[in-house]
């Protein structure tokens, strides 16, 4: 009897043994992601709305300056200013970027040839390195010898600023920006559209549906789901926007300074103020989190 | 700015885990689309997609590859003749040396050298621990694996701008181990690791690897470590290469984080260093758009080479149910 207690003991004893053991093993495996994870995503997150209310200088400890941080970026008239140009950014992006990937791919979807080209061409330029297209773009837009003043002067058409100009401003960042991004929407919408079934065009045909019915009735409604995707995706991005006004306009124009933008500035160039640029950090999280919250929801209801 | 696929992307079926029953194609003929093949091919209707697929094909080489025509072919004018007020579609002169010049004397090959070794270093120490990650989730089922999971996943619905300044601030001060990490190769490689979308793409390729297959390994007395070396990893070569691709496309074309930790202009990215000397009025701009060019090959290449795995993943990441 003592010996069987015994015996179950010991096996008990090992059984959990081995169970720490693989513990031990699992967590072993996943030690260096999982501090890359709490050092680089978790701790900043913490750290950013701490900061918000803190003031640092690098060299005595950070300190606690209550609510004066968010006050310090209300009292900025270029807070407003920034808020303004990212939505102009987003929604002119938007009257780009999302319809005319959906048109490009509808068309590419009619083709029976060169397929293959369409796709690639489309997607080159989200490949290359964004500071690329955008220097590529500066030269077209120089008013002088720029590419672009040249075809305008050859069709006829007056000549324009570009990036010099408060009222083109804004529309060149969204040139360029749609020009090196849409081939991800395209390809995307193109995959979506290979998925519709055949047999709904079919029996539209046979309903004597013309191509312009079938294109309301069938084709849009088959994407919708992707399309409203495509779409909060597009959002959180461009209200991202950096490189474009960063590199086009400078870090202090007025006419095209972005919520990024001036992020940037905060931290490292004029104001050197971390606790304003994280304040503002959390402002644009907050708005962003709400175009992400409805993303989960509409994906997750798909499920 | 617009859609970024790799950085935030839906979340995936991995694309050599999709089922077969997407594959209609094989099933014979073409898919039906909009318009019947009949409508095409016939009178009026052929002429037209005739016309139409002229101008789209016009349109693609004007808009998409006519720029990439540009720079590489505007970087062997000659200063004058780059700055003459009517552009020349077809170089008048040739100087190819402006290549090399700006290889050797605006350095590019010092930063193309340093981009390289980040998105190598990045590439490889992201697919130690991201593996290891997904291989324990999948297929160890740790106590609180879930709770991992899940706050990893969480992370992908942080816009990584929002975290700019508290993770530049934790690179300057790593907290615990004290390091600063600025100017280092380490302050891209580290935060490169927690990518959530890798370790999930990852998970659920391992996932789908039977428990069988494992377990009889592990009788012949192969130890964990062994088990994923000699089966699991062999075994998920096609997902292994997409989330390289992603991966070293990424670090590759990465330019607000370089930015920020990469200050000391002998340690810059090619695309930090780039947009540095194009600020400054030295370089000559015939150089400034070879080193565009040259900045872009790998990418081309490596899109050239592996569309179909780029496209696919694209494609997959779309695609859900």
């Amino acid at each position: 009897m003592a010996v069987a207690t015994a015996g179950r003991r010991t096996a008990f004893r090992s059984r959990l043994g081995r169970k720490i053991q693989d513990n031990l093993m699992a967590y072993a495996f996943m030690a260096g992601g999982i501090a890359c994870f709490a050092l680089f995503s978790w701790y900043p997150l913490v750290r950013g709305v701490i900061l918000s209310f803190q003031q640092i200088n690098f060299v005595t400890d950070p300190y606690w300056v209550g609510a004066e941080n968010f006050t310090a970026i209300f009292d900025d008239p270029l807070f407003f200013t920034a808020w303004k140009n990212t939505l102009v950014f987003t929604g002119l992006a938007l009257i780009f970027g999302f319809f005319v990937p959906l048109a490009l791919s509808i068309l590419i979807n009619e083709m029976r040839h060169l397929k293959g080209f369409f796709r690639v061409a489309v997607y080159l330029p989200v490949m290359l390195p964004p500071i690329v297209g955008v220097l590529l773009f500066r030269y077209f837009y120089d008013p002088g010898f720029g590419l672009f003043n040249t075809i305008l002067r050859g069709v006829g058409l007056p000549e324009s600023q570009w990036t010099q100009s408060s009222s083109t401003a804004m529309i060149s960042l969204v040139l360029v920006s749609t020009w090196a991004n849409l081939g991800g929407a395209t390809l995307m919408y193109l995959a979506a559209l290979q998925s519709i079934p055949g047999d709904l065009y079919e029996a539209a045909e046979l309903d004597g549906a013309s191509a312009w019915r079938r294109l309301r009735h069938v084709t849009l409604p088959q994407l919708r789901f992707i399309m409203l995707v495509l779409l909060l995706l597009q959002i959180i991005a461009t209200m991202q926007v950096f490189i474009e006004p960063y590199q086009l306009t400078g870090t202090s124009n007025p006419d095209t300074v972005t919520v990024m933008v001036l992020i940037y500035r905060y931290a490292f160039t004029v104001n050197q103020d971390f606790g304003m640029a994280a304040a503002m950090s959390v402002l644009l999280f907050v708005v962003l989190a709400i175009f992400s919250a409805i993303y989960l929801r509409v994906t997750r209801d798909r499920d | 700015m617009t859609i970024t696929a790799p950085i935030r992307p839906l979340p995936a079926t991995p694309p050599a885990a999709a089922p077969p029953r997407k594959r209609r194609a094989s099933s014979g003929g073409v898919t039906r689309t909009l318009f019947s093949e009949t409508e095409i091919s016939r009178g009026k209707g052929r002429v037209l997609y005739w016309v139409v697929l002229t101008l789209v094909f016009v349109l693609f080489l004007a808009v998409f590859i006519f720029p990439l025509y540009w720079m590489f072919s505007s970087a062997v004018k000659t200063p004058e003749e780059y700055a003459q007020p009517d552009p020349t579609l077809f170089p008048h002169s040739f100087e190819p040396e402006t290549y090399r010049l700006a290889w050797d004397r605006m350095r590019i090959a010092k930063f193309f050298g340093n981009t390289a070794l980040y998105a190598f270093g990045g590439w490889l120490i992201q697919l130690v621990f991201q593996v290891g990650v997904a291989y324990a989730l999948s297929k160890l089922r740790p106590m609180f694996g879930k709770v991992v999971l899940g706050g990893m996943l969480a992370s992908l619905m942080l816009p990584a701008t929002a975290l700019l300044i508290p993770a530049y601030l934790t690179v300057t001060d790593v907290p615990i181990f004290g390091w600063n990490l600025l100017n280092s190769p380490w302050a891209l490689w580290l935060p490169a690791v927690a990518n959530a979308f890798n370790i999930y793409v990852l998970k659920r390729f391992f996932d789908q690897i039977p428990n069988d297959l494992l377990d009889s390994a592990a009788l012949d007395g192969a130890g964990r470590f062994r088990v994923l070396w000699s089966i699991v990893l062999p075994l998920s070569r096609p997902v292994l290469g997409v989330v390289s691709i992603f991966s070293i496309v990424a670090i590759w074309k990465d330019f607000i984080w370089p930015l920020l930790v990469l200050q000391d202009p002998e340690t810059q990215t090619l695309s930090v260093a780039l947009s540095r000397l194009a600020s400054t009025s030295q370089v000559p701009p015939t150089q400034l758009m070879a080193g565009l060019a040259i900045a872009s090959v790998p990418m081309i290449v490596v899109f050239l080479i592996f569309q179909r795995s780029i496209i696919g993943g694209l494609a997959a990441g779309s695609m859900k149910g």
